[in-house]
């Protein structure tokens, strides 16, 4: 793997970046999101590898990775975090990149009834909100 | 007591002249460490390794030591900046005089142990017990009261 | 006969449970002159000691033996203890079942029976003991430092402030050391010469300090109180009180060799300052590289020179001088990186240690601090700090931390990009330790504000691709093996002690650890003092410390030099060597060995048979004897004894071990 000043800085870096408000660099990868994290288990990359990725601007790799859609916005991960790192608004930053590359929201507004009615928790409905939607 | 079991049952007295700067606050590092060596060695300390008279050690064998050992500052690293060089001159001397009798040159060792090698206090003062005891009890040089 | 007393110390279960210590009391209680033998939990606390006293006063007792722990941990102790019951503190004895027994040993028959017999061994050795008094010794009122680093300034400057007179010897034209070297310092970033050179002019100006720069400190005799140095003032060609540090002589100067303080990056000339700040400003002529001496050709200097001030006859002066305290404050080297080829250290210009990075973005610097690469003079866009080179490396390097590199690493990836804001720091590491105050802060500053990526992992080669450098490392956490085309590779190269620390031990009668640093009195409760009573550590010289430690070290060296020189007497010990005159034959083998010309020939005069004789014979001097008692080995007829360590007493130890 080549590291250079170009991949360390590249366009989808600075996006990511803008979208999440979050600077992957303040983490130090102790691991504790992955550790707090309730479907760890599901991931192919663990939470905190998502950072290192992005902290070596390897962004392929998480944009192809089934974690970002695994994570359940919980917030564990951020509520322990040491450094304050927002996990999930990185996350949310990777679903939206893809959600608006593909152009349609897959949890619409109208659903929002039919699910309700399920006895689904609300925040449930607004993670899932948050997840599916451009 | 048959001959075979009292050889089998030997357990020698060892006694350790260490200095008081190097081998013996080795010897404490050991216990403060809590390593662990045969209690057959019995330590008299001394001020430096060249306060070690030949009479005390000949004395320690005539008086029913098994074995010897005189241990100090590693050459050059004397407290009194010499002692322990002219203690290694002395004691060459002395443990060609000993062999010449016809003792085991096993049986009287100098040994440099620093302040911080509790562990090679502990490990000379076993591996000289071992041997010892192997050897069996020193006849030559014991008073025959 | 004695009325001895023996004390046995539970040390609360530390002895207790491996030895049986109603068994040992028992047994204590027969021994020959025993009158009293009696055990307590700790024998060492209040209520111990009064126990001891109470015996002394009650029982009559004219000799104690305790047995408790190692005497080098509370011989002094009871000593105090004996003293305040009114016996002779050197009628006591320590018999050392802790350390020697029941820490040692687990089988609890076979450590009572040995500390039955090291106490019949102690009991032995008391019933000889004699009383002893302490003399007083004078304390010369000066110190010496030997260093002229920031520990050896601060140390000299502390101790100068108090009052007393302070030497500072210096090796190199200058003083300043290291920290003169560097261009900011962590984790403030604060100019290291801005806060440096008001204390070298401090120093220089300081009625109570003489300055011997350009010197060394050959011997030193005598012992704490009273050390006498032997300094060699170096010729340094040059008149120091002539001299106005104008210039003239090393603009004018043909002869360039590369300078040791820009860690030869740059060369200097033959007559040359190290540095521009420094104290004294004036120069030295290198004997070695100047054509005056090498080839009796040049003569430029004296000549340019309107002070007149160049003088090549000049010679060596050797100064004798006494002190009673010296700190050692000699500082470090780096590592030498030949065994470290896979960094192409030394076959690339771009490859630099950090102490040559610190030199190029010194604005004092080669580059005139514009940081730029040695091989084509341009700015480096991607530079590489490798982390541990030699340090945590125990086949190749030293296995201990160097502790200061973490810390000066980020402050390169900081200063880089202050210089350069496109640029990008890689630091490759093993661990990250910043243990200090604001150092943690400082560390993730270099990443969170200054980009800095840091790679956890080692570099295997680092090898020259085109103009480039190619790094070939990994991150361990990604599990990715990384390459990074560099334009600058910055080594972070291990601490070393300075490599003559040895003779200088040596020669100051201290000790050094295997790694050549010198050891202190004691790693927790001693940290400053060195083994030899009297002289007192500062700075890297004893390990790797960064500038706060040494200060710190050195203010507190400083303190404990105080606290000796403010004595007007110091006690001695009186465990030293007598002569009886009697026994003497006059042989003076005794003064062969003596390390320390305690021991001289005196003539007395003695009537035999009616009729005067004058015979030659030994005589020690008390302050000058240490008591090794080497001389009591030497001596034929046993005329020389070593007072605390007498011939009887050591011989009664060794048949009571062996009864």
């Amino acid at each position: 793997m080549k590291i250079t000043t170009q991949s360390l800085c590249g366009t989808m870096v600075k996006e990511i970046a803008a979208i999440s408000g979050e600077n992957v660099a303040k983490c130090y990868q102790c691991g504790k999101c992955t550790a707090a994290c309730p479907v760890n288990m599901a991931m192919d990359i663990l939470p905190h590898q998502v950072l290192r990725f992005l902290q070596l601007g390897l962004v392929e790799a998480v944009l192809n990775c089934n974690t970002i859609w695994i994570c359940a916005s919980c917030f564990t991960c951020a509520g322990r975090c040491p450094r304050g790192v927002d996990l999930p608004g990185v996350m949310e930053a990777l679903r939206a990149i893809l959600l608006r590359k593909r152009g349609f929201s897959r949890f619409k507004a109208g659903d929002m009834p039919r699910v309700l009615n399920k006895g689904m928790p609300e925040q449930g409905i607004v993670s899932g909100f948050r997840k599916y939607t451009k | 007591m048959p001959v075979n079991l009292k050889l089998q049952s030997f357990e020698p007295l060892i006694i350790a002249f260490c200095c008081n700067w190097c081998s013996y606050a080795g010897g404490d590092l050991a216990g403060t460490s809590r390593m662990t060596y045969p209690a057959n060695v019995r330590v008299i300390r001394v001020p430096c390794s060249s306060r070690v008279s030949s009479n005390f050690i000949l004395r320690a064998f005539q008086r029913g030591a098994d074995g010897v050992v005189v241990a100090g500052c590693h050459p050059g690293d004397c407290h009194y900046t010499s002692g322990n060089y002219f203690a290694r001159r002395r004691f060459l001397l002395l443990q060609r005089f000993l062999e010449f009798l016809g003792m085991e040159p096993e049986r009287f060792q100098v040994h440099w142990i620093s302040a911080s090698e509790g562990n090679r206090f502990a490990a000379v003062m076993t591996e000289t017990t071992d041997k010892i005891r192997a050897l069996g009890p020193n006849r030559k040089l014991r008073d025959t009261r | 006969m004695r009325r001895i007393g023996v004390f046995i110390c539970w040390c609360g279960t530390n002895i207790a449970n491996t030895v049986n210590i109603e068994g040992v009391t028992e047994a204590a209680g027969k021994m020959p002159s025993v009158i009293y033998a009696d055990n307590y939990k700790y024998m060492c606390s209040e209520i111990g000691q009064s126990m001891i006293k109470e015996a002394i006063i009650k029982e009559k007792l004219d000799r104690v033996v305790v047995a408790a722990c190692s005497p080098r941990m509370h011989e002094l102790t009871f000593f105090k203890t004996a003293a305040a019951a009114g016996l002779n503190p050197y009628l006591v004895e320590i018999a050392n079942i802790r350390e020697h027994c029941s820490w040692v040993h687990k089988d609890k028959q076979e450590a009572t029976g040995k500390a039955i017999a090291l106490i019949r061994t102690a009991v032995a050795k008391a019933a000889r003991n004699k009383e002893l008094w302490a003399t007083q010794i004078p304390v010369e009122c000066r110190a010496l430092v030997i260093g002229g680093g920031i520990g050896g300034i601060q140390a000299a400057l502390d101790i100068a402030d108090a009052g007393f007179e302070v030497d500072l010897v210096e090796r190199t034209p200058s003083i300043g050391g290291r920290m003169a070297q560097l261009d900011k310092t962590f984790p403030t970033l604060d100019c290291s010469a801005c806060i440096l050179t008001p204390k070298m002019v401090e120093v220089a100006s300081h009625h109570n300090i003489t300055l011997y720069t350009f010197s060394e400190v050959e011997k030193v005799d005598g012992f704490v109180g009273n050390f006498e140095a032997t300094i060699r003032k170096k010729a340094r060609s040059i008149d120091l009180e002539k001299c106005t540090g104008c210039g003239i002589c090393w603009e004018k100067c043909p002869s360039r060799v590369k300078s040791e303080f820009d860690e030869a990056l740059v060369m200097r000339k033959a007559v040359y300052v190290p540095f521009p700040q420094a104290v004294p400003n004036v120069p030295v002529i290198d004997r070695a590289s100047c054509r005056r001496f090498t080839r009796e050709k040049c003569g430029i200097c004296r000549k340019a020179c309107p002070a007149g001030a160049v003088n090549y006859d000049q010679e060596d002066e050797v100064l004798q001088k006494k002190y009673g305290a010296i700190v050692v404050a000699t500082g470090f080297d780096i590592l030498d990186l030949d065994d470290f080829g896979e960094f192409s250290y030394g076959k690339h210009p771009d490859v630099l240690t950090s102490l040559e990075f610190e030199r190029l973005v010194n604005s004092s610097g080669p580059t005139g601090g514009r940081l730029l690469r040695p091989s084509d003079q341009s700015p480096p866009k991607n530079v590489v700090f490798i982390q541990c080179v030699g340090s945590r490396d125990k086949s190749r390097g030293k296995p201990y931390c160097s502790k200061i590199c973490c810390m000066y690493s980020a402050k390169h990836a900081i200063l880089l990009r202050e210089k350069y804001p496109e640029a990008q720091a890689y630091v490759f590491y093993i661990d990250i330790r910043t243990a200090g105050k604001d150092f943690e802060e400082f560390h993730r500053r270099a990443v969170e504000e200054y980009g800095a990526l840091y790679l956890k992992g080692s570099v295997g080669k680092v090898f020259p691709d085109g103009d480039k450098l190619l790094v070939k490392g990994v991150d361990s956490l990604s599990g990715h093996a990384v390459e990074i085309e560099a334009d600058m590779v910055v080594l972070a190269a291990a601490i070393k002690a300075k490599s003559d620390a040895p003779q200088l031990a040596r020669l100051l009668g201290i000790s050094t650890d295997t790694h050549s640093f010198f050891t202190e009195a004691h790693p927790k409760l001693r940290p400053v003092e060195a083994h030899t009573a009297g002289i007192f550590l500062a700075g890297a010289c004893q390990g790797p410390k960064d500038i706060p430690e040494t200060v710190s070290q050195a203010s507190g060296a400083a303190a404990k030099a105080i606290i000796l020189l403010s004595k007007d007497n110091l006690l001695s010990n009186p465990c030293v060597s007598e002569v009886n005159e009697s026994l003497c034959t006059g042989c003076l083998s005794c003064i062969k060995v003596c390390p320390y010309g305690a021991v001289a020939e005196k003539t007395i005069e003695e009537k035999i048979h009616g009729k005067a004789l004058k015979r030659r014979v030994a005589e020690v001097n008390e302050a000058l004897c240490q008591g090794c008692g080497s001389c009591t080995v030497s001596c034929r007829p046993g005329a020389v004894n070593l007072k605390g360590f007498t011939n009887e007493q050591i011989m009664a130890e060794v048949d009571a071990i062996c009864l």
